[in-house]
């Protein structure tokens, strides 16, 4: 590898993602962490946090994943920081596909910021080294090809849920 | 101004476009990486992302004394989602479709 593309790896490890939001912090904070909100945005499954340090993180398949042959366990981790409702640190590796699961463990961080008026910022930090195909698949950059949007398309979503009360459908109505 | 009126004014500038198609080709850069090889000032350039920054399309991030701009393609999912996909969606599912029946008899 020349010394160009390790600079490359360097500087591409970490993704940033930004959505200001009309929901308070604490609401923002249960989008992320409950069941009952996760169930309906993104890949659409349930969650299960042991919201302490050490604790453990499992993002399970929605039924209809299921279907499609994805494992019960989409996604799993340990949770390194919680602070409700303003900060999420956790590990996170996604188990869907047995090349990407080999990647190992990635680090996410959730942060959450109340801006005044009524919206709040939402801050996703996904710091994917070592793991590239990864990255293609949270970065949205395999959408089509078999690939969902990532977190651009998971956060859009949950922005439209939390204005709305609705599941953004996109595409198919 | 709404949300989608300061994403569509910071990509209406060429020069706010190259700067985005530079992160997106290696992403966490600090000012200097930014305006090397941009004919324009430091101050010129710094303006520009001060507009992308503003419209949510740039986020910066400390690390340790660098600031580092990221590219966040979140404003831009927004907008496709909220216009791009009501209009465009069900014939460009036609046109791929096609597309791939055709490529399957060749």
């Amino acid at each position: 590898m020349t010394s160009t593309e390790t600079e490359t790896d360097r500087l591409t490890t970490v993704q940033v993602y930004r959505v200001y939001i009309r929901a308070t912090p604490e609401r923002v904070w249960e989008a992320i962490t409950s069941s009952e909100w996760t169930e309906r945005y993104g890949y659409g499954g349930g969650v299960d946090y042991d919201l302490r340090p050490g604790g453990q993180f499992q993002a399970l398949a929605s039924p209809e994943l299921k279907r499609f042959g994805a494992p019960d366990v989409m996604c799993d981790g340990e949770v390194l920081e919680a602070d409700p409702p303003r900060k999420l640190v956790q590990t996170w590796r996604l188990l869907m596909d047995p090349a990407v699961a080999a990647e190992g463990f990635t680090r996410l961080t959730y942060e959450i910021e109340p801006q005044g008026g009524g919206i709040t910022r939402l801050t996703v930090s996904h710091d994917l080294a070592g793991a590239p195909k990864l990255a293609l698949l949270t970065g949205g950059l395999t959408e089509g090809e078999g690939g969902a949007g990532g977190w651009p398309w998971v956060l859009s979503g949950l922005k439209t849920l939390l204005e709305t009360g609705e599941t953004m459908v996109v595409g198919d109505a | 101004m709404s949300d989608d009126d300061r994403v569509f004014k910071a990509l209406a500038d060429p020069t706010r476009r190259l700067l985005l198609d530079r992160l997106f080709a290696r992403d966490g850069r600090t000012l200097t990486e930014l305006e090397s090889d941009l004919e324009m000032t430091r101050f010129g350039v710094m303006k520009h992302l001060r507009v992308l920054e503003d419209a949510g399309l740039v986020v910066t991030r400390r690390s340790g004394r660098e600031k580092l701009h990221f590219l966040n393609p979140v404003p831009i999912r927004l907008i496709h989602d909220r216009w791009i996909d009501k209009y465009t969606e069900r014939q460009v599912t036609a046109l791929t479709d096609l597309k791939r029946e055709l490529e399957a008899d060749a």
